[in-house]
């Protein structure tokens, strides 16, 4: 329907809109601070496990927490980022600015999907310093370790950021999002990236396996660990198809949800809809 | 821009009950009301943003229920902001929003409005490479006027624009909002409950209470379409007494004069567009009272 001129101008607003996003984001103090957790989590982890192994191997348990690191992070970017993004610019009014401009929804998305796709990587990057620590049991210096993990990141992303904003979009309040902090963590607490999957009762393992964390950090691990220590996962392999089928799964859901249940959204807004939200949020802060 | 019976309803409630209005090219309209007349549910749905009841609405020739984005880049709505985009600097805002109306630029209205020209035009030029929550209220509303009209719009809804801004911000806004009817022959639907803002603003005021328009026209029009009430006051016998008069004060004045010739100090007076109108803002606080009472 819109015209070719009206697309490369929705692209261009959102791309520019992302990378503008981006760039505040990173000086802002608040921000960063968040960005430097995961590192930091990693950090302490390696200090704490710098003399185990894992049991009945010589292998550094620490080394072997970092793949699942690189897959929380991805998870987290898109489960976390999207909704707390969404629900907060849906309260503060971004979002129905976004309404009252021409294409400004679509351009808003994709900035959102630039923004997220930054940060996350950013994440990521800054999770090398302290892997440094225990790079001679990690395979980084091989093409085929940076394909699987560009991989992985790519698929991450396509899985988690269309179901976080899905889930954004079903929020009410910002004050709701607490839950979703809450039951990520249980989520990550089942998701074999702490604690083996294989150490926990069968039916916190079959969560575990229903949920991206797992299969994200299952995919890092391919990537990163040497072959022998497919041997401690379920089945003892990778299950590589086993990840594309699950994490395609996700993927459809959010790509099938997400639409929908965004257009609801944005149908419902108002100004005077924002405004009950700052009175809400207002007499909530007092 | 044409609205014919115009109704919304919540559950049992009926907000609006019949509006009907019609506004002309380069127009300024107010709709002028107490808190809770449905002024704000009236602009939501000619902006699209709501879905009405009832009845036949035509924005710019289009159905605002089925206003496709064409159609909304030649509206502007002007809303208010709170938190939005506060990282931003306010030219990097008025740059992004004014990229969406690129494509819709024509040779006589070439758009977006540049943004230099625009934050001249309200007043925030030294405020340019400021961060939005660095702002204060007053200035942000001029920034919220200014994002309303960035894409040279045609049509501009403003819902109580000038609600939280000081006498001189005011007096600005006024200012503009004629150079907007008059040199970008705009069409201009605000709403406020401010009746001295709507007088010194709109070419024409409809008066909305209780979802219905009970009066329509220009400030002196309505004064006199408004005031058929009356008070009568007169004196017998060192007594004063006052009666309301309403309809015909002349007929009851007559009377009184033929059946009591003792009458002295006899006063009429006509309430004026003001009186009417704080009567109604009046009632309805009474009803809003009464409604917190009950609940």
């Amino acid at each position: 329907m819109s015209s070719p001129s009206v697309r490369s101008t929705v692209v261009r607003a959102g791309v520019r809109r992302g990378l503008l996003e981006t760039k505040h984001s990173l000086t802002n103090a608040g921000e960063l601070a968040w960005y430097l957790l995961m590192p930091a989590i990693f950090a302490a982890v390696l200090v704490f496990m710098r003399d185990s192994t894992v049991p009945g191997t010589d292998f550094a348990l620490g080394a072997m927490v970092l793949p699942g690191l690189i897959g929380m992070s991805i998870a987290m970017g898109g489960l976390l980022g999207a909704p707390s993004i969404i629900a907060a610019e849906r309260e503060d009014g971004t979002l129905l600015r976004a309404k009252a401009t021409p294409h400004g929804m679509p351009a808003y998305l994709i900035a959102k999907i630039v923004t997220l796709t930054l940060t996350t990587l950013i994440t990521l990057l800054l999770l090398v310093f302290p892997a440094l620590l225990v790079i001679e049991h990690l395979r980084f210096g091989e093409a085929r370790s940076w394909a699987i993990l560009a991989a992985i990141f790519a698929l991450g992303m396509l899985t988690t950021v269309p179901i976080g904003a899905a889930i954004g979009a079903m929020l009410k309040s910002t004050a709701q999002f607490g839950w979703i902090w809450l039951s990520s963590m249980f989520f990550v607490g089942v998701s074999g990236i702490f604690y083996p999957l294989t150490a926990l009762p069968l039916w916190l393992q079959w969560v575990g396996q229903a949920l991206p964390f797992y299969w994200l950090g299952l995919g890092s691990r391919a990537a990163l660990l040497p072959a022998e220590m497919a041997v401690v996962e379920i089945g003892e392999s990778w299950r590589t198809v086993e990840m594309l089928g699950v994490l395609g799964v996700w993927a459809v859901l959010g790509f099938v949800l997400a639409p929908v249940l965004l257009r609801r959204m944005a149908r419902r807004e108002s100004g005077s809809s924002v405004a009950a939200r700052r009175e809400e949020f207002l007499t909530r802060s007092y | 821009m044409e609205v014919r019976d115009l109704r919304m309803r919540y559950g049992a409630k009926d907000v609006l009950d019949g509006v009907d209005l019609t506004a002309h090219r380069g127009e300024v309209l107010a709709l002028l009301g107490p808190n809770g007349a449905g002024k704000t549910t009236t602009i939501e749905i000619l902006e699209g943003f709501r879905m009405r009841s009832a009845g036949e609405v035509s924005v710019l020739g289009v159905d605002p229920a089925h206003g496709g984005e064409d159609w909304r880049a030649r509206l502007g709505v002007v809303l208010q902001s709170w938190r939005d985009h506060s990282k931003w600097k306010v030219n990097e805002l008025l740059d992004y929003l004014g990229l969406f109306y690129g494509p819709y630029s024509t040779q006589d209205r070439p758009r977006p409005w540049p943004t230099g020209e625009l934050l001249d035009l309200v007043g925030l030029t030294g405020q340019a490479d400021l961060r939005i929550k660095s702002l204060s209220g007053g200035q942000r509303r001029r920034l919220d006027l200014a994002i309303g009209i960035v894409g040279r719009p045609e049509l501009i809804f403003l819902d109580e624009p000038t609600a939280g801004m000081d006498p001189h911000g005011r007096r600005d806004f006024q200012d503009l909002v004629h150079r907007l009817s008059d040199f970008e022959a705009a069409t201009i639907l605000l709403t406020t409950h401010d009746l001295a803002e709507a007088e010194r603003l709109a070419d024409r005021i409809l008066i909305l209470d209780g979802g219905r328009i009970v009066a329509e026209g220009s400030a002196d029009e309505l004064a006199r379409q408004m005031s058929t009430h009356a008070e009568v006051r007169w004196t017998t016998d060192g007594e004063r007494h006052v009666h309301s008069a309403a309809g015909d004060p002349t007929g009851f004045v007559r009377q009184l004069l033929a059946t009591h010739p003792e009458v002295s100090d006899l006063e009429v007076r006509r309430a004026n567009l003001e009186d009417t109108y704080l009567g109604l803002v009046q009632r309805a606080e009474n009803i809003t009272e009464l409604e917190e009472v009950t609940r």
